[in-house]
């Protein structure tokens, strides 16, 4: 039986508003395809693709529009068919400026001859699989977007990992759109998670489903298979990271600064493998993604939307904002990035658009009353406190020796914090000034 | 510029503020302050309120003399005023709970940075350094009458504390509180209440009151060869309960983590067997030994850092 221990800490901010409400039950709906898109070059950590199509240039949808460039980075496809206007730039959500292609939508839907269906699934080897994964620009869809090719190339590790841990907690507050994706495409999870066991080699796999989706926790056991077990996670922030979810379901501790393989897991996350399922079946590429829009909008739901919608094309399509709206995050509330205006792309990472109020504003902060609160909801079992003090009083090599490094960003701790300080902040600086020191 | 507000994630806070925590320290300190009064007539009232203005006007007058942000908005300095009066007898000279104010505020918590710098429990320090200039006052009770509110002048000649090996007063009257004693030390049924609406509304943790009682009562129970009515006679006495729950928890002069906590708990414990097992002190203790663990706290909280999740053994 899988083992269900949970991390010490953590906090409850799906409390909070309690956004997930708005949109846990309905269908997830089909977003209208634009009249424009602009398709960023980076949806993915690792090399930025190189763009290989000229304004001008008719494409179809699935074609390739952005070369991989290396082993850790993924190809971009055309999420409609039509033609190229402009290679330009565009800020995406994180803030920065990147290479874009801006393709004006000619509504006929029509597929590049790259994109056919696979014959005999079955036939398929691992490298098969890893190659499709590749081509087709298979992403970590929960947020970070990290090539999944490579998580799937097992060949060169050691010791071999023996878990495939699926990642379908949710535990950001409002954010629906993997929970929608499990109750109803819980047989394509499954198939893409047996795709990924036959890439990797491993025979067990464990999908950790927090305990507030129970319809998603039973609609993935009726379509799980040999080998795959669901089991479901005391609902609370942040489970769903990668070292707390590897923690909850095989018992074993990431060491500071590794990564999952060290303790033999490689970690997917549900709709991660929605969407290998697609590719390898299908052929499709990753073109388009389930999106939560939710918080203060008229409508609030999950979309399956292009990537390169606009955020303002995004909006339309949910009657517009309500009043009231004081900060836009694109992903969760927890972790999310704040973004200046609506002019931005969806990019595959994008996993929520949320409008949020008053509700998102900070009190002014105050002193540390030293009550412990944050010491306490710490994941990683830091001393936000400490660390905060030390970087503020510019001691970075002490915030560094408090462990800083070891921060994961998660925000439990100025989450909690009842003075309101920075914590997650003064970690982050501390991270930087690490990093600036190591190169 | 863009109308909407760009920050750093996390984007939702939780409700709790600081101020919010010190309402919820008043409130739980009510019951206890409630009864003081009934028991001790109109002069307990005038010590509470006195001592609560005394503060806060202290720390109002602090931060505009030396510019800083008036804090007295977070409540703090009520839950020290509070605090202060609740160790006071209520025969004290109404001079004296102003002055302990002043002193808590001034010199025990705004001179070291004021909220969440101070080593020391301000009201407890305040407590301290009058019990020692007038040790004759600080050690007068008024005799409870319950519900006469002018009070009685009779003044006790025996305390719980002082009369302990003659077992002078019953259990039940320990309880309840009709005893002589501080304003806020006497009734335990309505420091608990106290103490359970903290615990409930987490704003205190389990680990310091119950390593302090428990380390106090394990140690009674076997000097004294298992005499239940004894340690229970001398948990039940004194400041013990209020000391555990509402003093020994202040944020800033105990330590953050679990294990600090337990550590600083069992020191307060053993301290205050030391001090009282065996002797026949009018003086009241509890405060001593919380004071002696404040001051060891930093040292404590430095052996006892947290251990991060990912710190493998080797
Ligand atoms: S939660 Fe805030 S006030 Fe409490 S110890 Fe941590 S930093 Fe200080
Ligand atoms: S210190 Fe880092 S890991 Fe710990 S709660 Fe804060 S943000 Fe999360």
């Amino acid at each position: 039986m899988a083992t269900t221990q949970t991390f010490g800490g953590g906090v409850h901010p799906h409390e909070i508003g309690n956004g997930k409400t708005a949109t846990r039950s309905q269908l997830i709906a089909n977003a209208a395809a634009p009249a424009r898109v602009t398709i960023p070059m980076v949806q993915h950590a690792g090399a930025p693709a190189l763009c290989c199509v000229k304004a001008g240039q008719i494409v179809n949808m699935g074609q390739v529009i952005g070369e991989a460039q290396g082993v850790v980075s993924a190809p971009v496809h055309a999420s409609v068919s039509g033609k190229v206007v402009s290679v330009t730039n565009c800020v995406i959500a994180d803030g920065r400026t990147v290479p874009a292609v801006v393709i004006d939508n000619d509504f006929e839907d029509r597929w590049d001859e790259s994109v056919k269906p696979c014959e005999n699934v079955d036939a398929l080897g691992a490298e098969e699989i890893v190659a499709i994964a590749s081509s087709c620009g298979i992403v970590g869809l929960g947020g970070a977007g990290f090539p999944t090719h490579v998580k799937l190339n097992t060949v060169k590790l050691d010791p071999k990992p023996d878990t495939l841990v699926i990642n379908g907690s949710e535990c950001e507050p409002y954010i629906t759109s993997d929970h929608r994706v499990m109750v109803e495409c819980a047989a394509q999870i499954i198939d893409g998670v047996r795709l990924a066991m036959k890439a990797t080699g491993i025979k067990c796999a464990r999908i950790g489903v927090e305990d507030n989706k129970m319809d998603a926790v039973e609609a993935l056991k009726a379509a799980a298979t040999e080998g795959i077990d669901v089991v479901a996670l005391p609902a609370k922030y942040p489970q769903g990271f990668e070292k707390m979810l590897i923690y909850a379901l095989t018992g074993r501790k990431v060491p500071n600064g590794a990564l999952p393989g060290a303790v033999q897991c490689v970690v997917l996350n549900v709709a991660t493998c929605a969407a290998l399922s697609a590719a390898v079946r299908e052929g499709k590429p990753l073109i388009e993604r389930v999106v939560t829009i939710a918080g203060r909008v008229a409508n609030p739901c999950n979309l399956r939307v292009r990537v390169g919608t606009s955020l303002m094309d995004l909006l339309d399509q949910v009657g517009g904002l309500t009043d009231g709206v004081r900060k836009l995050i694109v992903g969760g509330a927890m972790m999310g990035n704040a973004v200046p205006s609506l002019n931005l792309p969806v990019t595959k990472t994008f996993g929520a658009f949320l409008a949020l109020g008053e509700e998102a504003v900070s009190a002014e902060e105050s002193a540390c009353i030293r009550c412990g609160r944050c010491v306490r909801v710490c994941p990683m079992g830091l001393m936000p406190a400490k660390i905060d003090a030390l970087v503020r009083h510019d001691n970075y090599d002490g915030a560094i020796a408090a462990g800083a490094t070891n921060c994961m960003e998660c925000g439990s701790c100025t989450y909690i914090c009842p003075a309101k300080r920075g914590l997650t902040q003064s970690c982050r600086i501390a991270k930087a000034i690490a990093r600036s020191k190591k190169s | 510029m863009s109308k909407y507000i760009v920050s750093s994630s996390p984007h939702l806070r939780d409700h709790v503020s600081t101020r919010r925590i010190m309402q919820d320290v008043c409130i739980a300190m009510l019951p206890a302050c409630i009864v003081g009064v009934l028991l001790y007539g109109y002069r307990a009232a005038v010590i509470l309120a006195l001592a609560v203005a005394a503060a806060v006007l202290s720390e109002k007058f602090y931060c505009k003399a030396a510019h800083v942000k008036d804090t007295t908005g977070d409540f703090s300095a009520v839950v020290t005023g509070m605090l202060l009066a609740m160790n006071l007898p209520s025969t004290v000279p109404y001079w004296m709970p102003v002055v302990g104010s002043v002193i808590a505020i001034l010199l025990c918590k705004m001179i070291f940075g004021g909220i969440g710098k101070n080593f020391i429990n301000p009201a407890l320090a305040a407590r301290a350094i009058l019990a020692l200039s007038w040790a004759n006052v600080m050690n007068t009770f008024a005799e409870p009458a319950f519900g006469n509110l002018a009070g009685v002048d009779a003044v006790a000649s025996v305390t719980p504390v002082s009369g302990v090996a003659s077992g002078s007063f019953t259990l039940t009257q320990l309880m309840l509180g009709n005893i002589p004693g501080t304003i806020g030390e006497t009734c335990k049924i309505a420091l608990l209440v106290g103490a359970a609406y903290l615990l409930y509304r987490q704003v205190i943790s389990w680990h310091i009151p119950v390593a302090f009682i428990g380390s106090f009562a394990a140690c009674y129970l076997i000097a004294t060869g298992f005499d239940v009515h004894a340690t229970l006679y001398q948990v039940l006495s004194g400041g013990l309960i209020l000391g555990a729950f509402f003093m020994a928890t202040d944020y800033s002069s105990s330590p953050a983590t679990a294990k600090g906590k337990i550590i600083f708990g069992l020191g307060c414990g053993l301290l205050l067997f030391w001090f009282r097992y065996g002797k026949k002190t009018p003086a009241e203790w509890c405060s001593f030994a919380i004071l002696l663990m404040n001051v060891a706290s930093p040292l404590i909280e430095r052996v006892t850092g947290a251990k991060s999740f990912g710190e493998v053994k080797k």
